[in-house]
């Protein structure tokens, strides 16, 4: 096996962890704006937890998939051309909730924001349910012919393992990001996050360690991934002990742990397989039979190996710079956008209707 | 349809559609990384309004351009699986370098500039901007290079399986297409920028004299005045909105003219790399070497006669595809013989072309699109140059004409540029056609790497499948189109107080009793 295909592999799992950490409490935060509070400033107080940093998160996605095109072009192939119909319901996702954020606040008006809103949370729901069904596909196994393509009509890939990835980066965005509201919000936000912290949150997570579970069986994991998965439930257990006492750093390293070690647990049980065939294994695409060539790979490595802990450093930065807890009196008042013109031209105001603010 | 007709709408209709945003992007974004500057530099409050003013008005189109730019990373997988396994040891690589290098330091910097306001020193808060601009240029040659393979293939040579290997990652890097392409789309972004300064700036400058807030004096030049009616209107507002529009008319002017030598260096590349390209833009049915102005008839055929050249400068194609007056340039009816010879009369019989295999090649492309595509990317960028002048003329005494149809003139001249980058992006990509991954005659190129369009398309996909995708994705597409739309025009009209609450909180309330006042740490923007 290509030393330098072992090290992609880790890679890839790694920008995944990444996307999954930071952008999951993303995904979280926009799906507790629809349910947790009706108050139009607290709303904007979760939003504006992730308001400077939920962009650049959004990019471990993007290099995630970049990555796999890089490193394994026939699992990119395979994997997004069987996956067609969940990948365009994911980037409508991804679009109407990524507008929907920078959009939301420029106008004032009732129907502008509640449609925003729902927006942004459903957006979040379908891109949150999507990626863990493919990744848990990728895991567990799709109908691949001998050229790596699907065999079967569009909906094949809606399976027991889909449903169950699905529900488990939705379960996992909602306890992640209750924890990491509890931690950068101040107020009602606050409270609420960490009783659903203390709460719900558990049971969010059953999903996604099934799914763990799911593919060590399959598989007959390792040592090193069983290892993983009681990891795994340990963080889960230190990060439910301590979000019923209000410990709000160590909740959020918790739950955080769990989803870092259950991904860990999942990406060391597939390995060496990167997309396994459900027809004959003989089609399995794994990191020896899918991967590039060693000078391309070697042509990545140097890249990533000197952009990786850059970008780490730079979006720490991000992060401390917007340390403080967002509270509802750092919220400016709605601003009313007029038409900059004299006379009855200023009747075009009526539009805007008056300011709602919480 | 088919699947492969299906896909490849779904491609062109994706992707034009991105191309909309992303040249005001790049261009729009560096001209507010300058004002900054100028800001920081002088601390004049007219610079530190047009940041805030034309900074909004990037954000609100620059968020469409990342969200639609996330469908084609994903698509060559979804759709082109085929061309995703054949390219994947040399394509993937600019692509994951632009995101690890390049769209990360953009989207990270742009978050820390859009709430970096009042809580960072004005260097740093600057310097994050520059970031955001210099990763958003970076993003764009990445992509470049990656588009420019598959005109020019270069750095790889022919792997045991008939897929291209990769040997060379700076002969990728540093394809002479990607150098002059990406030079051509930046200078014809920092035109799109311009002609948008100007369009805007001149509507406000003409709102301005409409409302009686500017006047003329006996010699045409400007008195300005203030109304305190109207938020932000005030003496320094007259100084945001000259300043802006004689920078995007000279930026226009500048960026044109560069243009034409970026122009001229891929028109020479063509000709070398992609001669029926070349021929197909002039609709240049026999070998010759006069520049057609203008050919009626049916300017595809290679059936010389149907082709009626009215118009046509002898020995001006020559020169500007070889750099030699009367030069003789081949004509599509000399090429398509070649052309069979070299790949074959029909598709290949073989499993990856379906239905399609066996059917003849039409190694014309579709030569009405390539020829007015041509011409519409050169006339609509000369149309621009002129109105940059005649605009630069027009307001040397300090503010614009009243007339109201010239108004509407500038902003409509705001549409150019656009239509002219697309035009030409849709001449390039359809130029190309038969092929995905062109072949190339001369030295520099792989001869023997190339496919076949209908070659890359995913074999497991259905129609139904693409045909969904298409609609959903047009759909959502317009409705958002639709929606930035409003907004641009909503906080256009509303001017620099639009951007600046500050403006109106100052007029209401005196310098420090606005309604955030007595508050302590609220945030100078949030969502």
């Amino acid at each position: 096996m290509e030393p330098l295909a072992i090290v992609w592999f880790i890679a890839i799992a790694v920008l995944w962890i990444g996307y999954l950490l930071l952008e999951g409490f993303d995904l979280g935060v926009g799906m507790h704006m629809i349910f947790s509070t009706k108050d139009e400033r607290e709303r904007r107080v979760m939003l504006n937890t992730i308001g400077p940093v939920w962009d650049g998160n959004e990019v471990w996605l993007i290099t995630a998939g970049a990555a796999i095109f890089a490193a394994y072009p026939l699992w990119y192939a395979s994997l997004f051309s069987t996956l067609y119909v969940p990948l365009t319901i994911a980037l409508v996702g991804l679009i109407v909730r990524a507008v929907g954020i920078e959009y939301r606040g420029k106008i004032h008006t009732e129907r502008w924001r509640a449609f925003w809103t729902w927006m942004i949370g459903l957006g979040s729901l379908i891109v949150a349910f999507c990626v863990g069904a493919a990744l848990a596909l990728t895991s567990t196994g799709l109908p691949i012919d001998g050229n790596g393509d699907r065999v079967g009509g569009p909906f094949v890939w809606l399976t027991v393992p889909a449903v169950l990835g699905g529900l488990a980066i939705v379960g996992f965005a909602l306890a992640h990001s209750a924890t990491f509201l509890a931690l950068k919000a101040d107020g009602g936000v606050r409270e609420r996050a960490a009783r659903f912290a203390a709460v719900w949150a558990p049971l969010c997570l059953v999903p996604a360690a099934a799914w763990a579970l799911w593919v060590q069986f399959a598989n007959g994991g390792g040592v090193l991934s069983w290892l993983f998965v009681l990891l795994a439930v340990i963080a889960a257990v230190v990060g439910w002990l301590s979000a019923r006492r209000r410990s709000e750093g160590l909740a959020f390293t918790g739950y955080a742990g769990f989803g870092l070690f259950g991904a860990a647990a999942v990406f060391t049980g597939m390995f060496p397989v990167v997309l396994p065939s459900t027809i004959d294994s003989a089609f399995d695409l794994t990191v020896s039979n899918a991967a590039n060539s060693p000078y391309t790979l070697g042509v990545m490595t140097v890249v990533a190996a000197f952009a990786l802990p850059v970008i780490l450093a730079y979006q720490a930065w991000s992060y401390w710079i917007f340390r403080k807890r967002v509270t509802p009196g750092m919220i400016p008042d709605a601003h009313i956008v007029l038409p900059a013109v004299l006379r009855a031209d200023r009747s075009g105001a009526r539009g805007d209707g008056v300011a709602q603010q919480g | 349809m088919d699947v492969l007709d299906l896909a490849r709408w779904q491609f062109g209709i994706t992707t034009v559609y991105h191309f909309l945003m992303v040249p005001l992007t790049l261009g729009l974004g560096m001209a507010v990384a300058i004002m900054q500057s100028r800001w920081v530099k002088t601390g004049d409050e007219k610079f530190l309004r047009m940041t805030k003013f034309w900074g909004k008005v990037y954000l609100i189109n620059f968020i469409v351009g990342v969200a639609t730019g996330l469908v084609q990373e994903f698509q060559f997988g979804m759709a082109w699986s085929e061309y995703s396994r054949f390219v994947g040891d040399v394509f993937g690589a600019p692509l994951a370098m632009e995101g690890l290098l390049a769209f990360f330091v953009e989207s990270t910097f742009l978050g820390i500039w859009i709430f970096g306001w009042g809580r960072l020193r004005k260097g740093i808060h600057l310097a994050a901007l520059w970031c955001a601009v210099i990763g958003s240029w970076i993003s764009a040659y990445f992509i470049i290079v990656a588009n420019s393979w598959m005109q020019h293939p270069v750095g790889v040579e022919l792997g045991a399986d008939g897929r291209p290997v990769m040997t060379d990652i700076w002969a990728v890097l540093t394809n002479s297409t990607a150098l002059a392409a990406y030079s051509h789309t930046i200078l014809g972004a920092l035109v799109v920028a311009g002609m948008f300064l100007l369009g805007i700036s001149w509507y406000q400058l003409w709102r301005r004299r409409r409302d009686g807030i500017d006047t003329v004096d006996a010699t045409g030049r400007v008195i300005v005045g203030e109304n305190t009616d109207l938020p932000g209107r005030d003496r320094t507002d007259h100084g945001v909105w000259i300043w802006s529009l004689r920078f995007g008319a000279i930026v226009a002017i500048a960026a044109f003219a560069g243009t034409v030598v970026s122009g001229d260096v891929q028109g020479k590349l063509m000709y070398e790399q992609q001669p029926m390209k070349m021929a197909a833009a002039e609709a240049a049915c026999h070998t010759g070497s006069s520049f057609s102005v203008l050919s009626l008839g049916d300017p595809g055929s290679t059936d010389c006669t149907k082709v009626i050249t009215l118009i046509e400068v002898p020995g001006a194609l020559g020169f500007l595809g070889t750099g030699e007056w009367g030069a003789d340039m081949p004509g599509m009816s000399d090429l398509e013989p070649q052309y069979v010879d070299k790949y074959g009369a029909t598709i290949p019989d073989e499993a990856v072309f379906g239905d399609r295999a066996g059917s003849e090649i039409q190694y014309v492309p579709v030569t009405w699109i390539t020829y007015w595509g041509f011409r519409l990317m050169i006339g609509l960028g000369g149309v621009v140059a002129l109105g940059g002048i005649v605009a630069l003329w027009l307001t040397r005494k300090g503010t614009v004409p009243r007339s109201s149809w010239i108004m509407r003139l500038a902003l409509l001249g705001i549409v150019a540029p656009f239509a002219a980058n697309i035009a030409g992006w849709i001449f390039t990509e359809m130029g190309r056609q038969p092929f995905v991954v062109a072949p190339n005659p001369d030295a520099t190129g792989i001869d023997g790497v190339f496919m076949f369009t209908a070659a890359a398309v995913s074999p497991g996909v259905t129609a139904g499948e693409i045909l969904f995708s298409v609609i959903t994705l047009t759909v959502v597409y317009g409705i958002m189109l639709a929606i930035e739309l409003f907004l641009l025009v909503k906080y256009i009209r509303g001017g620099v107080a639009a951007s600046m609450p500050e403006l109106t909180a100052r007029r209401e309330h005196g310098e420090d009793t606005g309604p955030d006042a007595g508050r302590d740490d609220v945030l100078a923007f949030a969502y």
